[in-house]
């Protein structure tokens, strides 16, 4: 499944969807909002998306996860909207018959994310400023 | 002909829209639909160097040709994940 979502995420609800019998092994990353910006204090973030093009990267990504490393299914469900510190912005979610594939794989899909999925983070200081990360 | 530009985070901000309806000639490039979209926004101009370009959720060159009712999607730097 690759999704965008305004809605909380769970791990363990990503993790149930790519288990297999045949798989030994799932891991996943969980990406969550921190409390600073090279050590200025954040107050919460935004995540705004292209969320149909979003969602299609994201699959394509999967499909090019899946080709490359030997794993069974892969999930990847981005948040968007307003976040607070300690949520999950993404949770990526890699099931393989054998854990190291799954682990290279997990870590693999996650680089491809930041590069190639249109997301966009705004930041918001706790001394009331704010900025979108990349941008200026 | 008619064509849509899209606009996301920085940019839809400095714009004040997410839309902008823009009439280019028939058969133009992206390269010549952003250059009609300065001249009416000259405030996004500092950002298009370090935008990506979007047509039917692919990212396209800037030479890619347009079709009547495209929606051009700007894609700034993206910063997704954590």
């Amino acid at each position: 499944m690759f999704r965008v979502t305004t809605d909380p995420l769970s791990v363990q609800q990503v993790n149930d969807l790519v288990k297999r019998p045949t798989d030994g092994a799932v891991v996943s990353f969980d990406g969550i909002v921190r409390n600073n910006f090279d050590g200025r204090p954040v107050h919460y973030l935004e995540y705004e998306a292209y969320a149909a093009m979003a969602e299609k990267k994201l699959a394509e990504i999967g499909a090019e996860v899946q080709q490359k490393f030997a794993i069974g299914e892969i999930a990847m469900i981005h948040r968007i909207g307003r976040l607070d510190i300690g949520e999950s912005s993404i949770v990526i979610a890699v099931a393989a018959p054998h854990r190291h594939a799954a682990f290279e794989a997990c870590a693999y899909a996650m680089d491809r994310v930041k590069t190639e999925v249109p997301v966009w983070k705004k930041e918001f200081f706790a001394d009331g400023a704010d900025h979108w990360v990349n941008q200026n | 002909m008619q064509i849509t530009v899209k606009l996301f985070a920085l940019m839809r901000e400095k714009a004040g829209t997410d839309t902008i309806p823009l009439d280019v000639p028939a058969g133009a490039a992206v390269t010549q639909a952003l250059a009609t979209l300065v001249c009416q926004y000259p405030m996004l101009e500092p950002y298009l160097a370090n935008t990506r370009l979007s047509l039917h959720m692919d990212f396209v060159d800037p030479e890619t040709t347009l079709a009547e009712g495209d929606e051009l999607v700007l894609i700034p730097p993206v910063s997704g994940g954590a």
